[in-house]
């Protein structure tokens, strides 16, 4: 009786969680890397500058934090705290240079498109003149435009195809796939070469804004159309047999069925798909030619887009030019952070379902 | 169990009758315009093809097995080759995947079996943005704020490792004024910024496969008393083997075939080095971008040329990627 009275004292063990010691532990090791690192760095180390010493002071961190965890814990625990460090490490790395990326481009944008003349004008401006004047309108039309042709030609063909080769299959269909999956591999300046060789000099055309469509979306139509395929072929086969199994026929059950099923996920891959082909340069670079002035015309005369504007400029020693195509850049980044969004909304219609 | 065993063969000797299934009107409209959008698909893809080998072909003929070990692209002089090329692309492109292996095995771990759930589809977000990040936004970064930075990174490391034939560099390291631009346009800064590029691809499908590692194996390592670490090892990495080489060879395929980051970075020079430090090489991308321009008849021929070698190394390794990711054992049904 007694003992059953005792055993309340008991506590039951936290399972979830960090203990005190997983918690003081690296804090403890980093701040001690830190105090070495101070006292040491520059006296004893061939090395100088900011990025030095903190590589130097991670070093030092990793090995302090062994060693403290080696005190109070068997090697196997050791051993995973550090891979715990090294892995996290990692995130943290990629995660800060994708921010370090954006934000540098929008900070060496920002006097460039704190002008709303960035918006409204194109580069009648000189290359001399100031950031009042000037701006990337004939870019923004020229992405609009390519773009859309872009997609006008690659999003029927690039599903029809998908479609193709999920729903109807055969050995026809095994050998679009092999060879789509071969043209996925065509690196994007090639695609520009093959436009500029086989449309431009061909038919003895001046480069212009239809034939950037062409190359873009000699580029995207794989990329589209794989990925809409993988999309398609996880549509779980059970729902295309009930649809058939009621009664349905092949094109209502793929109308009424499949297409519905993968709609938010197509959305996603075909938007992402889209800001590929907003954000290459390489096939426009041979195909569009550059100009400073507006022209939504994609059939006469050359026709520049953001990155091909931002490409340019960043060529050219003129400091101003260069914070042009930084504003360029940047507002090529926020249309394609858009598009992501835009994604992103798909995604989550999905999820909601 | 004898009354089954009857069971079962009376149903043996039970055939399906013969089913045919006509098809309707619309379901065969149907099916002829899909196969139309595939036929049509397949031409436009295989005619590229086939046009890049036949405009290619002169180059070949007129070069033979010259054109891949010829090191000057010059033509003045008519002599193109693609060997100083070849060797800047590959030079580049697996420097790229040295630096984005590591980084994108570790972030792929860490958002697959580190990351707290909710913090998940977040940071998969971020992969994928990262991967839609354009690439003259890239060279941008690399050109105007990692390149200054490195010139003082790739100085350290000529100093330190000078004596590795890779690391070194033409000019003296401890020079009171020290040779900045001998630095700079370097296949070190531009494999860096490639780097930065082609990593969320492999992330991605890393990422994918260490997801599809069965929850059952997880929990039997965990319950023998397998740390988190300990876990991954035994039973997230070898599952996810496929998925780590296949998504590295993908990444490596793309890494290939990157042009405007690298064109904004390196310096054109037409010479085999491995000297990975010093400023100028070329990327196969890079000497199409440059030069198309100033191309004409034999000349485009050649930068077709080049152009279809690089396609046939990407092509190479993305079919491979394909066939080690799908082979692996990742997918299979282990679920307990």
């Amino acid at each position: 009786m007694t003992a059953v009275l005792k055993t309340p004292q008991e506590t039951k063990r936290n399972l979830h969680g960090r203990t005190v010691d997983d918690r003081v532990a690296p804090l403890g090791a980093a701040l001690g890397a830190l105090a070495l690192m101070s006292l040491l760095y520059d006296r004893l180390l061939p090395l100088s500058g900011s990025l030095g010493f903190v590589v130097c002071w991670y070093v030092t961190f990793v090995v302090l934090y062994a060693l403290v965890s080696a005190y109070r814990h068997p090697a196997p625990a050791v051993t995973d705290r550090v891979a715990g460090v090294l892995i996290r490490t990692c995130a943290l790395v990629v995660g800060g240079s994708l921010a370090l990326v954006i934000g540098y481009v929008f900070v060496r944008g920002a006097p460039a498109i704190i002008h709303p003349n960035i918006f409204t004008e194109d580069m009648t401006a000189g290359p001399h003149d100031p950031l009042t004047t000037g701006g990337v309108l004939h870019g923004i039309v020229g992405t609009a435009v390519q773009i859309g042709i872009a997609i006008t030609i690659t999003l029927p063909l690039g599903i029809g195809c998908a479609v193709f080769m999920t729903e109807v299959g055969g050995t026809l269909a095994r050998l679009v796939r092999t060879v789509v999956e071969a043209m996925t591999a065509l690196p994007s300046i090639v695609c520009g070469l093959f436009v500029y060789i086989a449309f431009l000099l061909t038919f003895d055309v001046q480069r212009n804004g239809f034939a950037a469509s062409l190359a873009i979306s000699v580029m995207m139509l794989p990329i589209i159309a794989r990925s809409a395929e993988v999309v398609l072929r996880v549509v779980p086969n059970g729902l295309r047999e009930a649809s058939l199994a009621l009664g349905a026929s092949q094109w209502q059950t793929v109308r009424k069925v499949v297409l519905p099923t993968a709609r938010p996920a197509l959305a996603t891959a075909m938007v992402l798909g889209v800001a590929r082909g907003i954000g290459e340069t390489s096939p426009v670079l041979i195909t569009a030619g550059y100009t400073t002035f507006l022209n939504a015309n994609p059939f006469e005369g050359p026709m520049v887009s953001l990155p091909l504007f931002a490409y340019t400029n960043a060529r050219s020693p003129e400091p101003l030019l260069q914070t042009r195509a930084f504003g360029a850049a940047a507002v090529l980044m926020v249309l394609v952070l858009l598009v992501f969004l835009l994604a992103r909304l798909a995604a989550a219609g999905r999820r909601r379902s | 169990m004898p009354s089954g065993k009857a069971h079962v063969t009376t149903v043996e000797n039970d055939r399906p009758r013969r089913l045919r299934v006509g098809r309707t009107t619309g379901d065969r409209v149907f099916r002829g315009t899909a196969r139309g959008f595939g036929v049509l698909v397949l031409l436009i893809m295989g005619g590229i093809g086939i046009f890049l080998a036949v405009e290619a072909a002169p180059a070949f003929g007129e070069f033979g097995w010259g054109f891949f070990t010829t090191v000057e692209w010059n033509p003045e002089s008519g002599a193109l080759g693609i060997a100083a090329v070849l060797v800047g692309t590959l030079t580049v492109a697996t420097l790229a995947m040295v630096v984005a292996f590591p980084l994108a095995l570790g972030t792929a771990l860490y958002i697959s079996q580190y990351a707290a759930p909710k913090a998940k589809r977040w940071l998969i977000a971020m992969v994928d943005l990262m991967a839609s990040v354009p690439s003259v936004i890239y060279g941008l970064f690399g050109a105007y704020l990692l390149q200054p930075e490195m010139v003082y990174v790739s100085r350290w490391l000529h100093d330190m490792l000078g004596f590795i034939p890779v690391f070194q560099v033409d000019t003296d390291p401890d020079a009171a004024v020290f040779a900045q631009s001998r630095y700079t346009a370097s296949a070190l800064i531009a494999a860096l910024v490639v780097a930065m590029m082609v990593l969320p691809y492999a992330c991605m499908v890393m990422r994918e496969v260490f997801d599809q590692a069965p929850q059952g194996e997880r929990e039997a390592a965990y319950a023998l008393g397998a740390t988190r670490w300990g876990m991954v090892r035994a039973v997230v990495l070898p599952f996810g083997r496929g998925g780590i080489v296949g998504g590295t060879m993908l990444a490596l395929g793309r890494a290939l075939g990157e042009t405007i980051a690298v064109v904004l970075i390196i310096a054109p020079l037409f010479e085999i080095k491995v000297r990975i430090l010093e400023n100028g090489t070329i990327t196969i991308p890079s000497l199409i971008a440059t030069r198309y321009g100033e191309s004409v008849g034999i000349q485009l021929a050649a930068l077709l040329a080049a152009g279809l070698v690089l396609f046939v190394i990407t092509l190479v390794t993305n079919s491979i990627a394909a066939v080690i990711v799908t082979r692996g054992r990742s997918g299979a049904d282990t679920e307990i």
